[in-house]
C-alpha cells in the first residue's frame, strides 16, 4: 500500500519514492477530468448543498434564510388538510417506481445487450467497427423524435398491432400507448447503447482460446459461459449496468411521452420544485439525496468488484 | 409549418392595397427613425416559446429595419424566469404570460419601454390597454390570447361540451380516452372554477375538494400529455383538456374534433413581448414591440400559432378560417366566464403543488 | 441511408468469422438472434422517423402523401439548421476532450493498486452520472450566471465545459473496463526489450485499448447530442440546439421538419460510416 512513512533504508525508500513518484503521476493524468467536472458539474453542485438549506424565494429561487425545511419534507411532511405530520409518501411512491423502472431497464438491456454486443465483438477484424457505427447511428437522431417514432410503433394501428393482426396472432388490437409496457420499451431502446458499448469493449478482448478450453472443461456452452466467459467481460457488464442505472433514475423525457405523463418519475419531482412548484429548497434536497445514495451505492459496489491487479 | 389554408397566401397578398403599404413604408421608416435615434443597433435577440413566433414576420422585420434578429426558444414561464434572473444570458426580448408579468417587473427585470407611448399603440384593442398585469400597458405589448377548455370528439360524444365535466366527471363513453395537458395552473384552475372556487383561492376546504375530485377524476384518464395533435386527429384519444389554438389545428385535420368553454369557468392567458433591463439592444427591441402592433404584423403572428392577438383590424389580414373559428371566437354567453389567471400568493403556490404532486404520485 | 445497409443474417455472419475451427468458441447459441432482432428493433422507429421525413401533411403521424416540403423548409429555416450544426459541433467537441480526459483518467486509475485518492477520482469522474440532469443544469446556470456578469463573454465555451463533463464518465467506463480485461504481459515484454515508454504505449497500449477509446468516444458523441436539459440552462441567446429546438415544438406542434434534419444527420453518419468501412477494408 502507500507506505509513505517506509523505514529509511536505501532500499526501501527508492522504492516508497517510486511509489510516491507513480502516485503524482496518476494524479497528475486524471486532473484534466478532474478539473473539468470540478468546474462545470461537482463544483456548481456546492450551490445546491447550500440552497437546500435556505428558504424558498416567493417566485422560485431562494430567499437567504436558514431553513431545514427542504431537507425535512425530503421524508416528512405535514398534511396540506389536516396538519399531521406523516411521511411523504407521495415522494417514496415516486421514488419507488423510478427505481423499479430502472432495474426492470437495466435487465432488459443487459439480456438484449450483451448478446449484440458479443455478436459485433465476433465479427472479423475490421468490421467490428462498422457494426459499432451501426448500432450507434439510430442515435444520432433527435431523442425526442425517436421516442415519438415508437410511440408509432405501438399505437392502436400501429406497425405491431397491425403485423399481429396480420398473422392472426391477436383478433383487437392491444393497447401499448401509455402503458407501462410502453415506458418499459422506450427505456429499454434509449439506453441500449449504452450496455452494448462498454459490454462490447470487454468482450472484443477476450482470448477465445480460453474459451474453448472451457468448452472442452464443461460440456454445456451455457455453463461455459457463467463459469468462465461472464467473469472475464464482467468489468463492461458493470460499467454498462452503471451507464444504464443510473442516469434512468433521473430519466423522464421517455418516460413522459410513452407513459402519457400520468405519473411523476422521480426525475420530474424534482423539475417540479425547480419550475412551476417554486420550490427549490425542496429540488436541492431531493436531489441531493438521490446523488448521496447513489454514490454510496456505488463507491460499495466499486470497491466489492473492481481488481486489485499490479503488474499483470 | 403550420397548415395555411389554401387561399391564405393569395388572400393576404390582394389586401395588400396601397394604403397598407403607406402604412408598412411608414412603420419601417419610424422603426429606423428609432433605430438611428438609438446607439448602433444591428442585432436584436428575441427569447420566445419554441414554434411560437413567424419566420415571415421576422424576415418582414428585418428587411424593414435592417436589424438582424435572433431568436432562441424556451419551454416554460419557469425556465425563462429563471435564466434571465440569473443573468448573462444576452436576450433584448421575452414574451412571458400575463400571470408571470408581475413577477418579471417586481423583480425589476423588465424595462418600462412605454408601449402606450408609441406610435402603433392606438391599434391595441381598448379591452387589452388597461390589464390586471399591466396597467395602461408601461412594460408589455400583447403578442398572442388564448383560453384553456375542453376537446372533444363528437363521434363518440354528442351531449354538452361547455363543461369540466368532461374532465372531471367523464360521460362512460370517453372513460379511458382522456388526456389532460399537465400544466399546473391551467388544470387547477379549471378544477378550483369547476367547484365553484375564485382563482387563486385558498379556501381549504374547497382545495379538498378539488383534490379528491382530481383524483378520483384521474383514474378515467389515459394521459396527461403535451404534443397531441395526432393522437386527437387519429382518435387514439377522444376528449380532453387543451388550448384553443392546439383544438384549432386538430379540427383542421379531423373535422369531429369540437372545443368546449367550460361554463363553470375557464382560464384566459395572454403571452406579451417585453423588452430586458439589462437588453444590449433596447431601441431595437422597442422597435419591435412597436412593429408587432402594425396590424398587417400582428396577423402574421396569429397566422402562424393559431391564436388571436390583441391588435384591432388584424382580422382584415387574417386567414378566412380563424375568423369564424368557434376556437378564436368565443361564444357571446360563455365570454364572462374566461378568466385570466393571476399570480398567486407563494403560500398558495406551495399548496397547489402538493396537490399537484399528489394527484400525480 | 442506414438501414438498407442491414445485411448479415446469422448464418453469414457465422460463416464470415476467422479464425474458423471446427469448433467454434466465438458463437454462443441464440446469440446472433438476439443482435440480429435488436437491431431490427431499433431500426424499425428509424423507418418510421425517415419516411415521415417525406410526408406532405403536418404532422409526425398522419401520412398525406409524398413530398419534399419539410427538406425544403428546413433548407429555408435558419434557426432549426444552426440548431442542428450547433448540435453536432458541440458533440464533436466535448466528445473529443471528454475522450481525451477519460483516456488519461482511466490509464491512471487501472491496473494499479488502491492508492489514496483513488476511489475520491472514481466517484468524482462518476459524479456527473449521479445527478439528475435537472439539478445540475440550475446549478451551473446560477454559477455560470455570475461567470458570464463578470467577464461579459458569453461564447460556446460554457456549452463546451457543460457537455464535457457529464460526457467523461460516459467515455471513462468503456474505457476503464477495456483496460482492466487487458492485462499487462505484451506491455511488460516490450518494456523487457528495451522499448521507450512512448513507446510502449504509443506502439502496444493504445492499440490494444482503441476499441475502448472507439466506444467511450460514440457514448460521449451521442450522450451530447441528446441532451436537452442541462443545454436549456446553459445556453446563451441564438445557442439553440436540436434538442432544445425539439423542446420547444413539444408544447405546440412537433413538425416532420426535425425529422428531416434527423434524416439529413443520419445519412451523414450513413456516408461517414461507409467511408470508414471502405478505408479499413483497404487498408487490409
Amino acid at each position: 500500500m502507500s507506505d509513505a512513512t517506509a523505514s529509511p533504508t536505501a532500499p526501501g525508500e527508492l522504492e516508497a519514492e517510486a511509489l510516491r513518484q507513480d502516485h503524482r503521476t496518476r494524479w497528475l493524468m486524471s486532473l484534466p477530468a478532474i478539473a473539468i467536472i470540478l468546474c462545470a458539474a461537482a463544483g456548481p453542485l456546492m450551490v445546491m448543498v447550500v440552497y437546500s438549506f435556505l428558504a424558498p424565494g416567493d417566485y422560485g429561487n431562494v430567499k437567504w434564510e436558514f431553513s431545514t425545511e427542504g431537507w425535512v419534507s425530503v421524508l416528512l411532511q405535514r398534511d396540506i388538510f389536516d396538519g399531521t405530520l406523516a411521511w411523504a409518501d407521495a415522494h417514496l411512491s415516486i421514488f419507488w417506481r423510478s427505481l423499479s423502472l430502472s432495474l426492470i431497464t437495466t435487465v432488459v438491456t443487459l439480456l438484449i445487450g450483451v448478446p449484440t454486443a458479443w455478436f459485433i465483438a465476433t465479427r472479423p477484424d475490421g468490421k467490428r467497427e462498422f457494426w459499432l457505427f451501426l448500432i450507434t447511428v439510430p442515435f444520432w437522431t433527435n431523442l425526442l423524435v425517436r421516442t415519438i417514432a415508437i410511440q408509432e410503433l405501438i399505437r392502436a394501428e400501429g406497425v405491431i398491432n397491425l403485423i399481429l393482426l396480420k398473422i392472426g396472432l391477436i383478433q383487437e388490437p392491444i393497447q401499448m400507448m401509455f402503458t407501462n409496457f410502453a415506458i418499459g420499451f422506450g427505456m429499454s431502446y434509449v439506453y441500449l447503447p449504452l450496455m452494448v458499448l462498454p459490454v462490447y469493449a470487454a468482450v472484443e478482448k477476450l482470448d477465445f482460446r480460453l474459451v474453448e478450453a472451457a468448452h472442452d472443461l464443461y460440456a454445456s456452452r451455457w455453463k461455459a459461459f457463467r463459469l468462465i466467459i461472464l467473469p472475464l467481460i464482467k468489468p463492461g457488464v458493470i460499467a454498462g449496468s452503471i451507464l444504464v442505472f443510473i442516469p434512468s433514475l433521473g430519466a423522464y423525457v421517455t418516460p413522459r411521452v410513452l407513459g402519457g405523463g400520468k405519473n411523476l418519475m422521480f426525475g420530474n419531482l424534482i423539475e417540479l420544485q425547480f419550475g412551476q412548484g417554486r420550490n427549490w429548497p425542496l429540488g436541492a434536497a431531493l436531489s441531493l439525496t438521490l446523488m448521496v445514495a447513489v454514490m454510496i451505492a456505488l463507491i460499495f459496489y466499486v470497491r466489492a468488484t473492481s481488481r486489485e491487479t499490479h503488474n499483470g | 409549418m403550420i397548415p395555411f389554408q389554401p387561399g391564405t397566401e393569395t388572400g393576404g397578398a390582394t389586401k395588400f392595397n396601397k394604403e397598407t403599404k403607406m402604412k408598412t413604408i411608414l412603420a419601417a421608416t419610424s422603426a429606423l427613425a428609432l433605430v438611428a435615434g438609438g446607439a448602433v443597433a444591428e442585432e436584436l435577440n428575441i427569447y420566445n416559446w419554441g414554434n411560437y413566433t413567424n419566420p415571415k414576420l421576422i424576415e418582414k422585420f428585418e428587411a424593414e429595419t435592417g436589424i438582424d434578429v435572433t431568436i432562441t426558444d424556451y419551454d416554460s414561464n419557469d425556465t425563462a424566469l429563471a435564466k434571465v434572473k440569473a443573468g448573462g444570458h444576452g436576450f433584448d426580448i421575452v414574451v412571458p404570460s400575463n400571470s408571470y408579468v408581475p413577477i418579471w417587473i417586481s423583480e425589476g427585470l423588465l424595462l418600462e419601454s412605454r408601449p402606450d407611448q408609441m406610435e402603433n399603440f392606438e391599434n391595441v384593442d381598448p379591452q387589452w390597454v388597461d390589464v390586471e398585469w399591466d396597467p395602461g400597458r408601461h412594460y408589455t405589448v400583447p403578442w398572442q390570447w388564448g383560453s384553456t377548455g375542453v376537446v372533444v370528439n363528437t363521434k363518440y360524444y354528442d351531449g354538452d361540451i361547455d363543461t369540466s365535466a368532461i374532465f372531471m366527471d367523464p360521460p362512460d363513453e370517453l372513460v379511458g380516452k382522456i388526456n389532460v395537458v399537465p400544466e399546473m395552473g391551467d388544470v387547477m384552475g379549471l378544477a378550483i372554477m369547476y367547484y365553484g372556487g375564485e382563482r387563486c383561492t385558498d379556501d381549504m376546504e374547497l382545495l379538498k375538494k378539488v383534490r379528491d375530485g382530481l383524483v378520483e377524476a384521474k383514474k378515467k384518464w389515459l394521459g396527461m400529455d403535451y404534443g397531441n395533435i395526432e393522437k386527437f386527429a387519429k382518435e387514439d384519444l377522444w376528449a380532453g383538456v387543451n388550448w384553443n389554438g392546439s383544438t384549432f389545428r386538430m379540427r383542421l385535420a379531423n373535422e369531429d374534433i369540437a372545443y368546449g368553454y367550460p361554463k363553470e369557468g375557464y382560464p384566459l392567458w395572454m403571452d406579451s413581448v417585453a423588452v430586458l433591463k439589462d437588453a444590449q439592444n433596447p431601441e431595437a427591441a422597442k422597435a419591435f414591440q412597436n412593429f408587432i402592433m402594425e396590424p398587417e404584423n400582428a396577423a402574421l403572428i396569429s397566422e402562424f400559432a393559431r391564436y388571436a392577438n390583441g391588435i384591432k383590424g388584424s382580422e382584415e389580414f387574417m386567414p378566412e378560417d380563424m375568423m369564424s373559428a368557434r376556437e378564436i371566437v368565443i361564444p357571446e354567453d360563455l365570454k364572462a366566464a374566461g378568466k385570466f389567471m393571476k399570480t398567486c400568493s407563494p403560500e398558495t403556490q406551495q399548496i397547489y403543488t402538493r396537490i399537484w404532486t399528489d394527484l400525480q404520485k | 441511408m442506414a438501414e438498407t445497409s442491414l445485411p448479415a443474417t446469422p448464418e453469414s455472419a457465422a460463416a464470415a468469422a476467422p479464425r474458423g475451427r471446427a469448433y467454434n468458441a466465438r458463437t454462443l447459441p441464440g446469440f446472433a438472434t438476439v443482435a440480429i432482432c435488436a437491431f431490427v428493433i431499433i431500426y424499425a422507429p428509424i423507418i418510421i422517423l425517415v419516411v415521415f421525413s417525406f410526408n406532405a401533411g403536418t404532422t409526425l403521424a398522419i401520412w398525406e402523401g409524398f413530398s419534399l416540403r419539410w427538406y425544403a423548409q428546413a433548407a429555408a429555416n435558419e434557426q432549426v439548421q444552426g440548431a442542428a450544426i450547433r448540435s453536432l459541433y458541440l458533440a464533436g467537441s466535448a466528445a473529443t476532450i471528454a475522450t481525451v480526459a477519460a483516456t488519461m483518467a482511466a490509464l491512471a486509475t487501472t491496473r494499479t493498486r488502491r492508492f489514496p485518492g483513488r476511489t475520491m477520482i472514481y466517484a468524482l469522474i462518476n459524479q456527473p452520472l449521479m445527478v439528475p440532469e435537472i439539478v445540475t443544469a440550475v446549478a451551473l446556470l446560477i454559477v455560470f450566471a455570475w461567470v458570464k456578469v463578470a467577464t461579459g463573454h458569453n461564447s460556446m465555451i460554457y456549452l463546451i465545459a457543460a457537455h464535457t463533463a457529464f460526457c467523461i464518465p460516459f467515455a471513462y467506463l468503456p474505457i476503464r473496463a477495456r483496460l482492466e480485461t487487458m492485462d499487462m504481459t505484451l506491455e511488460v515484454a516490450a518494456s523487457d526489450l528495451y522499448a521507450s515508454k512512448k513507446q510502449v504505449f504509443t506502439k502496444i497500449t493504445l492499440p490494444l485499448l482503441m476499441p475502448g477509446i472507439i466506444a467511450g468516444y460514440m457514448l460521449a458523441f451521442v450522450i451530447s447530442l441528446d441532451d436537452v436539459v442541462i443545454t436549456e440552462f446553459v445556453k446563451s441567446a441564438g445557442q439553440d440546439t436540436l434538442p432544445t429546438y425539439m423542446l420547444g415544438q413539444l408544447r405546440r406542434v412537433v413538425t416532420p421538419e426535425v425529422n428531416a434534419i434527423s434524416t439529413v444527420i443520419l445519412l451523414a453518419g450513413a456516408i461517414l460510416v461507409s467511408l470508414f468501412f471502405w478505408f479499413s477494408r483497404g487498408r487490409e
